[in-house]
């Protein structure tokens, strides 16, 4: 194996796999390091693929892409202890293709989406975790490795390895992360007889559903569920920021526990065969918690580089989108002649500043403040909202005018009228 | 119950054991002992790795680590976790991720 190459993709995810593909395809030398036994080994998601950063890259992806179902209805629920309110949309269009997004089962997801990089022409090593950056004035010139003998030199370094970004870290390019800035997520797998799932959830051929659930289930800490419908098996998880399981002293297996024994969850898991648990951060900071992305010789793409809208659950198209764009701009580079200097690999920050990852983090950049600042948005007003439903909809011969009137003062009585206006104003204003 | 049932979540995990080699150690046991009152990794950490012994020690066993990096995150304060990811093919493998 020739020890220099032309770039080095550290990781074998969404965002690695991206900027490998899109380099080998430019017809760059690349290599691809992955510490897992094969792509997927190590990467947790929920998950939900959105067609369009993919597209963009791999145009044919449906042809041969393992995709569990396309959805064609979103449940969002807000939940107290016995009920939830709740809103489905649900479309006959989203059967229509090409269809908007998926659920998909990363280990499987991310060995196809390999073998595509790989075919493209780029190098992947397995089973090779690298330690460090290799430095040479504080310009990154290659990777050390656990293998034998494992310096491997290249011109430049993307560093697509993950949340906890330990390259990046260790090389002192960015702070350690800090509990409020990730959300710790756990979740499982349910297989279940196919003809069993779509008549649960009411959809047939490669159609699903998702759910998304707010409220009591996260015991006041900021966070959601979520449920999935795959092809054979749900994947059902909830998701915390950290600082909250912290401060509250939960047990992240404990939360999903009681989350799944939940009287309108259990119904929908019951006869299920778990398969795997696992857990994952989420790099949730938004906006402002994004560290320093470029460098001299080192670029980073997806959750190392932050990118997660948690207001939109969106993560792995950013995560393709940054990886796509670092590739591109050390193709234009390379296409010019440039040095891979910091000043040069700005261009990546300028072209991610101008498509959808960062003006959509910058659209939310106060989100995370304030909903760390009002946990009243997953306790309070999930209970208010259950119980004004329950006042509304029970008929014991009080009359709806009374109801109503007992119903706008449990909602003063719990956040005054000052707050309610308030939590409006900060809602409005963090949406805007 | 929560410590029973992860035991028996992680049971039905994938992993390859780098036997004699953890890739998360405790700087220094006397910190978790007596500087730390808190304790969190032995509460949130998802797959139930740290568990607090009688005596106020923290052991850790890291063969059921989902390696999502937690503890060294909440860790902030002592700053007492030396974590790094296993050696390239160990640790868990995800079968479906």
């Amino acid at each position: 194996m020739a020890h220099k190459f032309d770039a080095i993709v550290v990781g074998a995810g969404p965002a690695g796999n991206a900027a490998a593909y899109t380099l080998a395809a430019g017809g760059c030398k690349v290599l691809q390091i992955e510490r897992g036994e094969y792509p997927g080994s190590k990467n947790v998601q929920g998950a939900i693929l959105y067609s369009d950063a993919l597209e963009r890259i791999i145009p044919d992806f449906r042809d041969d892409a393992p995709l569990e179902r396309h959805i064609i209805e979103q449940r969002l629920w807000v939940l107290d202890d016995e009920s939830f309110v709740g809103s489905h949309y649900r479309s006959d269009n989203f059967n229509k293709p090409p269809h908007n997004r998926y659920t998909i089962i990363r280990a499987q997801f991310d060995k196809w989406f390999s073998q595509r990089v790989q075919q493209a022409g780029a190098l992947l090593i397995c089973e090779t975790t690298v330690s460090d950056l290799i430095l040479d004035r504080g310009r990154v010139i290659g990777v050390q490795t656990d293998r034998l003998g494992g310096s491997v030199y290249a011109d430049v370094v993307i560093l697509a390895d993950g949340v906890n970004s330990m390259l990046a870290r260790k090389a002192g390019f960015r702070p350690e992360l800090r509990p409020a800035e990730v959300a710790l997520a756990v979740k499982e797998i349910h297989f279940l007889p196919q003809e069993v799932l779509e008549s649960r959830f009411n959809v047939s051929g490669d159609a699903g559903v998702v759910i998304e659930m707010m409220g009591k289930i996260t015991k006041g800490m900021m966070g959601t569920g979520f449920l999935y419908t795959n092809k054979e098996s749900l994947t059902i998880g909830v998701g915390c920021v950290l600082s909250d399981f912290k401060k509250q002293k939960c047990s992240p297996n404990q939360l999903l526990e009681e989350m799944k024994a939940h009287p309108a969850i259990a119904p929908l898991l019951e006869g299920g065969e778990m398969k795997e648990y696992a857990a994952h951060l989420i790099p949730e900071g938004g906006y402002n918690a994004i560290p320093k992305i470029h460098g001299d010789g080192w670029l980073v793409a997806g959750d190392a580089g932050m990118f997660v809208n948690s207001v939109h659950r969106e993560g792995s198209n950013l995560a393709m989108t940054s990886g796509r764009i670092a590739a591109e701009t050390v193709l234009a580079l390379a296409a010019a002649g440039k040095p891979y200097t910091a000043r040069n690999l700005a261009r990546y920050r300028e072209q991610l500043d101008a498509s959808f990852v960062m003006k959509d983090l910058k659209k939310y950049r106060n989100m995370p403040e304030v909903l760390h600042r009002n946990p009243q948005f997953f306790t309070t007003y999930p209970e208010l909202i259950n119980s004004a439903a329950h006042t509304m909809l029970r008929v014991d011969g009080v009359d709806k005018k009374t109801k109503e009137k007992e119903i706008r003062s449990s909602f003063t009585a719990r956040r005054s009228l000052f707050g309610l206006v308030g939590d409006a104003y900060k809602m409005w204003r963090a949406f805007e | 119950m929560s410590s029973a049932k992860v035991e028996e979540k992680l049971f039905q995990n994938r992993y390859r054991v780098d036997a004699g080699r953890p890739h998360i150690g405790i700087k220094n046991p006397e910190i978790c002992a007596s500087s730390c009152t808190t304790q969190h990794c032995t509460v949130c950490c998802p797959a139930g790795c740290y568990t607090l012994e009688g005596n106020g020690r923290v052991v850790l066993i890291t063969d059921g680590c989902l390696e999502c990096g937690t503890c060294r995150i909440i860790c902030e304060e002592h700053r007492n976790v030396a974590w790094e990811y296993p050696r390239g093919g160990y640790g868990i493998l995800f079968k479906f991720g």
